[in-house]
C-alpha cells in the first residue's frame, strides 16, 4: 500500500495541550494540538518502556510520558536529556481546519 | 588619666555581655597585646547572644547554639575570665575591683558593662513558684521546664521583648496570654496601624490578648495560677514571665560614687565621671537617653574601643544612635526606625495593601526621612535605614520611595542589595555590612546560607535579612549559587517556591493556570509537567466554586479516572463505603467483569476491588454499569482521598468498644471526592488492637471505651512512619469536625505532591496540635472551608463522563 495523505478529521477534535490516537495497522499514531495551534503526529509509544505518550501532559511543544515521565520533543521526536530514545515524526498538517496525515505504509 | 603608663595595661572588664565583650574584641582588633585583660561575669556562662534567648525559647536553637565566644577563645587572647563571680566593689582610690569570691583585681582602666535588670513590679503574689523573667540562661531554663509541665502561660508585656517569648511559648505548646498596660503592642516601635496587624498575625497563631490590663495581684495557693487585672478581669495562667522592661543596673557605680541619673553617666567617649573608669551598653546613660538594643551597643563599644586603643587624634566620638527594630517572629516581617509617629512638623507617606497584609509608612520632615514603619514587607528596610542616618534630601526621589529602592531612579529593578554601598549594614542583630558578607564569600569560598551565618553571624540571629543575604551570595557567585531545600522552586519554569506561588494566588486573586504564569514570569509558555499540576490543584484549593479544572494539566490517572497501568491498559476501583459491600454490588462486579472481558479481579490493601487490564475505550461502559448498580468512583487514580478502611467493631467484635465501621462510613461520606495535595488514607479500628491499621494512616481513628483518639500523619510506604497522637475526642461528630479541619490544613499548607507524613515532620505536631485542636475557632473555619468545597467536588466523575459523547476515549481516525 502506498503512502499518501489522509483526512483524519479536525483540528478542534483535538483538545489544546492535548492529543488524539490514530489507530493503524501498524500501531498507534499520537496526534498533538499544543497551546499555540501547532500540530504533531508521532508513534504512541514511548522509546523507554512504551508507555502511551497521547495520554501524556503536552507542554510547550513537548510531551511528558505518563508512565516514567520522559520528556519528548513534538517536532524532533527525541527524548530530551539525560534520557536517550527517539520515536518515529510523521507527516501531518494543517488545512482550513482540517487535517492530513501521511500514513499507511505497507506492512 | 595617668600618662605614666608602662607598656602592657591592665583593663578589667565588669560583665561578660554582649556590650562588654564587643568592646573587647573591637580593643583586640585595634591593639592586640597592648591592654592585659580580666573578665567578670556574674552568669556561670562564656559570653552568649541574649538577642537568640527568644529563639532558644521558640525551640529554633539551643544553648550551645547561641555562644559568641568559646573558653578557647579567652585562653587564646590571653583574657582571664572568672564566670558566676560577680565584682561587688571598687576601690578607685586603689583601682581595684573585689569579687564575690573574695578575689581582689588591681586595674589602670575599667569597663562597666553590668547591663540591665528587668522589671518586676512590687505585686502581691510574686513569692508564689511560677514566675520569672525574660532575661538570661536561667528564665529560659525555667520557662522551658515549665513548658514541660503546664499548658498555660500568661506574659505581662506586649513589648518588642514581651511577644518574642509569648510567640516562643507558643512554640513549646502553651496556650499564651499576653497582658499589655497600653493600647497597642510595641507602642514605642509601632505606630496603631501596625499594631493591629501585628496583633491580628499574632491572634491568628493562638496568642490571646488583654489590651489595656494593669496587673494587679498574682493569683494562686501553692504556685501561681493567674492574675487579676485592675478592672476586674482575670486570667488563667501556670506561669508569669515579666517582659515589662528593663532598668540600667548601677548598683556597682553607686556604691562606686559615679555620677548616676538613669543609668551611669558618661560622655561621647564613654567615660564616667572617673576617667579612669568607661562604661558602655544598657547600664549607661548618655545625653539623657538609654538603650535597651543592640545597634547602639555596637556603636558605644567601638568608641570605647578606640579611647582604650589610645591614639588621642585617630579616636571617635559616640554621637546616640538612630534606632531600627525587627521583631523576631518567625514569619512576621516588622521593621521600625526613627520617629515613626510623627508630628505637626512632618508629612507622611503610606501604602496599604490590606490583601496582602502590607503596610509602609514613611516619615518625612523638610523633604527628608526621619521615621519608617514596614509591616509585611521590610525588604527595604536597610535601605529607609541608611536615607534616614544619611539624612539625604530625597529630591526627586520622593516619587518613589514608598516602593522601594528596586523603583528608585536608576536603580536596577530587583538588584536593590546590589546597589547599596559596602558599608551598608544588611545584618542588624549582629552588625554586619555588606562589605564584610561579600568579602567573607570570595576570601573563605562560601556557597550556602549557612556558610554565611557561620563566619559572618549575618543572618544568624532572627533572619530577617536571609533574603538580602541570599542576594548577596547569588550576586557574588553568579551561576554558582543554589539556593537551599525549602526555598526551592517549583520547577524550572519559575524562581518562586511553592509557597510563594499560593500566597500569590491568593494574593492577586490568580483564577487561573495562565493567569498564575502570567502575573509570575513564568520562564515558560505553558508550565511543564511538574507545574502544571501543582497550579491547577493549588486555584482548586483556593477557588472551590469558582475554579474550572483544566484536565489538560492533570495526570492521565486524574483525566482518564482511572489507573494507568505498564501496558497502557487502565485498572477500575469501584468505592466501598467503609469497605463494605453487598450481594447486590458483587453480582454488578461480576457482571461487569464478564461483559468487558476484564482479565483480572485482585482485592485491594484498602477493602475494595480492583478490575486490571480495562481497556481505554471500554472505561465508559464499564463506568455506566457500575453507576447503575449504585456504585461511584472510588478516586483510586488521584491526589485524593482513596479509602477509609475499618474493622468490625463493636456490632460483631467481641473486643469492640465502638462502631468503627459506621464511622468509617461516615467519613468517608464526608470525605469522599476531595482533591488533595498527594493521595490520603483513612482507617478506623474499633478498638485499641487496631486491626485496620490506623496508626499508620494519614488520618487514623481509634475507638476506646471514652471516645475516640485521632491519630495523623501515618505512612505505610516506602518510609514507614507510625501516626502521631493528635488528640482524643468523645462523639462522633467531634471525629468529623477535627478529621475536615486537619484535612483542609493539610491542603492548604502543604506542597503539591507532599504526604501527610513528610509535611507534618516539616511543620511540626505542634502547629497542627494549635491549629486544629488548641484553637477551637480556628479549627470550626477549617472545617466550614473543607465542607464548602466539598459541596463542590462531591460529583461523581464517571457518571459525568460517562454522560459526555466520550470522543476522547475513542481513536480519532482509524488508517489502513
Amino acid at each position: 500500500m502506498s503512502t499518501e495523505w489522509r483526512d483524519i478529521g479536525r483540528l478542534d477534535d483535538i483538545p489544546r495541550q492535548g492529543a488524539r490516537v490514530v489507530t493503524t495497522g501498524a500501531g498507534d499514531i499520537a496526534v498533538f494540538r499544543t497551546l499555540d495551534d501547532a500540530v504533531f503526529a508521532i508513534d504512541d509509544r514511548c522509546p523507554h518502556k512504551g508507555g502511551p505518550l497521547s495520554q501524556g501532559i503536552v507542554h510547550g511543544h513537548a510531551v511528558t510520558c505518563p508512565l516514567h515521565n520522559w520528556v519528548i520533543d513534538l517536532a524532533s521526536g527525541q527524548a530530551a536529556a539525560p534520557d536517550r530514545g527517539c520515536v518515529r515524526h510523521i507527516p501531518i498538517r494543517l488545512e482550513a481546519g482540517r487535517l492530513y496525515l501521511k500514513a499507511g505504509r505497507a506492512g | 588619666m595617668n600618662m605614666l603608663h608602662p607598656l602592657i595595661r591592665r583593663l578589667v572588664v565588669i560583665g561578660n555581655g554582649m556590650a562588654g565583650m564587643r568592646t573587647v574584641e573591637e580593643l583586640l582588633k585595634r591593639a592586640p597585646g597592648r591592654w592585659d585583660i580580666t573578665v567578670f561575669g556574674a552568669e556561670p556562662h562564656v559570653n552568649y547572644d541574649r538577642i537568640l534567648l527568644s529563639s532558644v525559647l521558640a525551640g529554633e536553637k539551643d544553648v550551645a547554639a547561641i555562644e559568641i565566644n568559646s573558653r578557647e577563645w579567652y585562653a587564646e587572647h590571653g583574657i582571664r575570665l572568672f564566670t558566676g563571680d560577680p565584682v561587688i566593689a571598687i576601690d578607685r582610690q586603689a583601682r581595684t575591683v573585689t569579687a564575690e569570691s573574695g578575689r581582689v583585681e588591681p586595674y589602670d582602666a575599667l569597663l562597666i558593662a553590668t547591663g540591665s535588670r528587668p522589671i518586676v513590679p512590687p505585686l502581691p503574689g510574686l513569692e508564689l513558684p511560677g514566675t520569672c523573667a525574660f532575661r538570661d540562661i536561667a528564665d529560659v531554663e525555667t520557662v522551658i521546664a515549665a513548658a514541660g509541665q503546664y499548658r498555660r502561660a500568661i506574659v505581662i508585656g506586649g513589648g518588642l521583648l514581651g511577644l518574642e517569648a509569648a510567640n516562643g511559648l507558643t512554640k513549646r505548646g502553651m496556650s499564651v496570654a499576653v497582658i499589655h498596660l497600653m493600647d497597642n503592642l510595641m507602642e514605642r516601635q509601632l505606630d496603631g496601624e501596625a499594631a493591629k496587624m501585628l496583633q491580628r498575625a499574632l491572634d491568628e497563631r493562638g496568642i490571646s490578648f488583654f489590651m489595656n490590663g494593669q496587673t494587679e495581684e498574682l493569683l494562686g495557693e501553692t504556685r501561681v495560677e493567674g492574675v487579676r487585672l485592675a478592672d476586674g478581669r482575670t486570667v488563667p495562667g501556670d506561669l508569669v514571665v515579666f517582659a515589662i522592661g528593663i532598668r540600667p543596673n548601677t548598683d556597682l557605680a553607686r556604691l562606686a560614687g559615679l555620677d548616676l541619673n538613669r543609668g551611669i553617666l558618661v560622655g561621647d567617649d564613654m567615660r564616667t565621671s572617673d576617667p579612669a573608669i568607661f562604661a558602655v551598653g544598657e547600664c549607661v546613660e548618655h545625653r539623657g537617653k538609654t538603650y535597651g538594643l543592640v545597634a547602639p551597643l555596637w556603636d558605644m563599644a567601638k568608641v570605647c574601643a578606640d579611647h582604650l586603643a589610645g591614639d588621642a587624634d585617630t579616636v571617635s566620638d559616640y554621637n546616640g544612635t538612630v534606632l531600627a527594630t525587627r521583631l523576631k517572629v518567625t514569619g512576621i516581617d516588622l521593621f521600625s526606625a526613627g520617629e515613626f509617629l510623627g508630628d505637626e512638623s512632618t508629612d507622611e507617606v503610606l501604602f496599604r495593601d490590606p490583601a496582602r497584609n502590607i503596610y509602609k509608612k514613611l516619615v518625612m520632615r523638610e523633604d527628608r526621612l526621619v521615621g519608617a514603619v514596614l509591616y509585611g514587607d521590610v525588604r527595604d528596610g536597610g535601605w529607609y535605614f541608611q536615607l534616614l542616618r544619611e539624612g539625604q534630601k530625597l529630591g526627586s526621589l520622593r516619587d518613589t520611595v514608598i516602593f522601594g529602592q528596586g523603583f528608585a531612579p536608576g536603580a536596577d529593578a530587583g538588584a536593590a542589595v546590589a546597589a547599596l554601598p559596602d558599608t551598608a549594614e544588611i545584618c542588624g542583630c549582629n552588625g554586619v555590612c555588606k562589605g564584610t558578607i561579600t568579602g567573607a564569600i570570595v576570601a573563605q569560598g562560601l556557597t550556602t546560607l549557612d556558610g554565611v551565618r557561620a563566619a559572618t553571624k549575618a543572618s544568624a540571629s532572627c533572619g530577617s535579612c536571609t533574603g538580602q543575604v541570599e542576594a548577596l551570595l547569588a550576586l557574588t557567585l553568579g551561576k554558582d549559587y543554589a539556593p537551599a531545600e525549602g526555598e526551592k522552586p517549583m520547577c524550572k519554569c519559575t524562581d518562586l517556591s511553592h509557597e510563594a506561588v499560593r500566597s500569590e494566588i491568593l494574593a492577586q486573586r490568580l483564577q487561573t493556570i495562565p493567569a498564575v504564569q502570567q502575573a509570575l514570569d513564568w520562564a515558560s509558555p505553558d508550565g511543564c509537567h511538574a507545574c502544571r499540576p501543582a497550579l491547577n490543584y493549588y486555584l482548586l484549593c483556593a477557588w472551590p466554586a469558582t475554579y474550572r479544572d483544566d484536565a489538560q494539566s492533570r495526570f492521565v490517572n486524574e483525566r482518564m479516572h482511572a489507573n494507568i497501568q505498564k501496558d497502557g491498559t487502565y485498572s477500575v476501583v469501584p468505592r466501598m463505603w467503609g469497605g463494605v459491600t453487598s450481594a447486590k454490588e458483587l453480582r454488578a462486579i461480576a457482571d461487569v467483569v464478564d461483559r468487558y472481558r476484564i482479565p483480572t479481579v485482585k482485592v485491594t490493601g484498602g477493602q475494595r476491588i480492583d478490575l486490571l487490564g480495562v481497556k481505554k475505550e471500554q472505561l465508559p461502559d464499564v463506568w455506566r454499569d457500575l453507576n447503575a448498580a449504585g456504585m461511584v468512583s472510588g478516586h483510586a487514580y488521584g491526589k485524593a482521598l482513596r479509602t477509609v478502611k475499618t474493622c468490625v467493631g463493636s456490632e460483631w467484635c467481641r473486643f469492640g468498644t465502638q462502631d468503627s465501621t459506621a464511622m468509617g462510613v461516615a467519613l468517608e461520606r464526608m470525605t469522599w471526592g476531595s482533591w488533595h495535595p498527594h493521595k490520603v488514607k483513612l482507617a478506623v479500628s474499633g478498638c485499641p488492637r487496631n486491626c485496620a491499621e490506623a496508626t499508620i494512616k494519614d488520618f487514623g481513628v481509634i475507638a476506646v471505651d471514652s471516645g475516640w483518639e485521632l491519630h495523623i500523619g501515618g505512612n505505610g510506604g516506602i518510609k514507614l512512619r507510625e501516626t502521631d497522637f493528635l488528640c482524643k475526642v468523645t462523639t462522633e461528630a467531634q471525629v468529623l469536625e477535627y478529621c475536615a479541619a486537619f484535612l483542609q490544613l493539610y491542603r492548604e499548607e502543604a506542597r503539591y505532591l507532599e504526604r501527610t507524613a513528610p509535611w507534618v515532620e516539616r511543620v511540626g505536631i505542634d502547629h497542627v496540635r494549635r491549629l486544629v485542636v488548641e484553637d477551637a475557632a480556628n479549627r470550626q473555619a477549617l472545617q466550614q472551608r473543607f465542607l464548602f468545597a466539598q459541596r463542590f467536588a462531591q460529583t461523581d466523575p464517571w457518571a459525568e463522563r460517562a454522560a459526555a459523547d466520550g470522543a476522547e476515549f475513542r481513536p480519532l481516525a482509524t488508517v489502513a
